[in-house]
């Protein structure tokens, strides 16, 4: 484990560089390919709207490996990150175009935790919607 | 229906060892957009420290819910799987998931709720290898949602 951020340049409020990762049906597709996750609410339209979704939305665990990114990306070694939680509180809504939508990630160091570890909270919009509550990662510093 | 109470703290028999490949490691990080070296060279791993490549932080996720699977296909507790959607995640890692790793899962129901007709169940995952070494627990918390009224 190691991190190329130290655990003392950092305080409470360092926000990390923010991330924006788009996401098409293609996204999905591919995505139900590698997690083996094939539910159709993430790639048939008709039958996300049968049981009563917008359209079709994106798999959770796709969400959450998107937002940890922007902690991965900042200490560069993802075997650094020891905890990492979060509440699925909207879906997001994959549009049938090329386009798709945007999943746009922040996050910034909440607190100073023993052995080098701080806790870094995110915060992960989609169309305006909060799509990830209590998003949280424990994350081990040079 | 409300799920049956006895049901918390039951365990199930650890999964059969699911072998992490790299090459299932570098589809994942493709599917996610993730260029980080880390999962596709070993060398750059190596560099950090680690033995081989490692997987994306939720890379595990597929093994611990196919795990899950036992739970949730468990005709005794009666989930409806239909109107079941995923509500909470949490990881916590002794170490990296790496390429080359036999893991076996060993899943217990934390918790069932009734709340406004939902069923709620906890379920968490012990994750090892195959010496035996701690991996990942991993926490899912699963909501079937109250059938509309008619």
């Amino acid at each position: 484990m190691t991190a190329q951020i130290k655990y003392a340049d950092v305080e409470v409020g360092t926000e990390l560089p923010a991330g924006s990762f788009p996401v098409t049906r293609a996204t999905l597709v591919r995505y139900a390919g590698a997690s083996g996750d094939f539910n159709p609410i993430h790639w048939n339209e008709k039958f996300a709207k049968e049981v009563g979704l917008p359209d079709v939305i994106a798999h959770g665990m796709f969400t959450m490996a998107e937002a940890i990114r922007v902690v991965t990306d900042w200490v560069g070694d993802p075997g650094a990150v020891v905890e990492y939680g979060v509440r699925f509180t909207k879906p997001v809504v994959v549009p049938n175009d090329e386009t798709g939508a945007l999943v746009e990630v922040t996050a910034k160091v909440a607190a100073k935790l023993d052995d080098h570890r701080v806790r870094v909270d995110l915060t992960a919009m989609s169309a305006g919607q909060k799509v990830l509550g209590m998003s949280r990662a424990v994350v081990v510093l040079a | 229906m409300a799920l049956d109470q006895s049901f918390v703290g039951r365990s199930y028999p650890p999964t059969d060892p699911y072998e992490v490949g790299r090459e299932k490691i570098r589809e994942f990080a493709v599917a996610v957009g993730d260029a980080n070296p880390v999962y596709t060279d070993p060398d750059a791993a190596k560099a950090f420290g680690h033995l081989d490549v490692i997987a994306p932080p939720t890379f595990v996720f597929a093994i611990t819910f196919a795990a899950a699977g036992q739970v949730v296909e468990d005709p005794q507790l009666g989930l409806d799987y239909s109107r079941v959607v995923h509500g909470d995640q949490k990881f916590a890692y002794s170490r990296p998931v790496r390429a080359g790793d036999r893991l076996s899962v060993t899943s217990t129901i934390e918790a069932v709720k009734s709340m406004a007709g939902n069923d709620i169940i906890d379920i968490r995952g012990e994750v090892h290898d195959e010496t035996g070494e701690h991996v990942v627990t991993a926490w899912t918390k699963l909501v079937s949602r109250a059938p509309e009224e008619a």
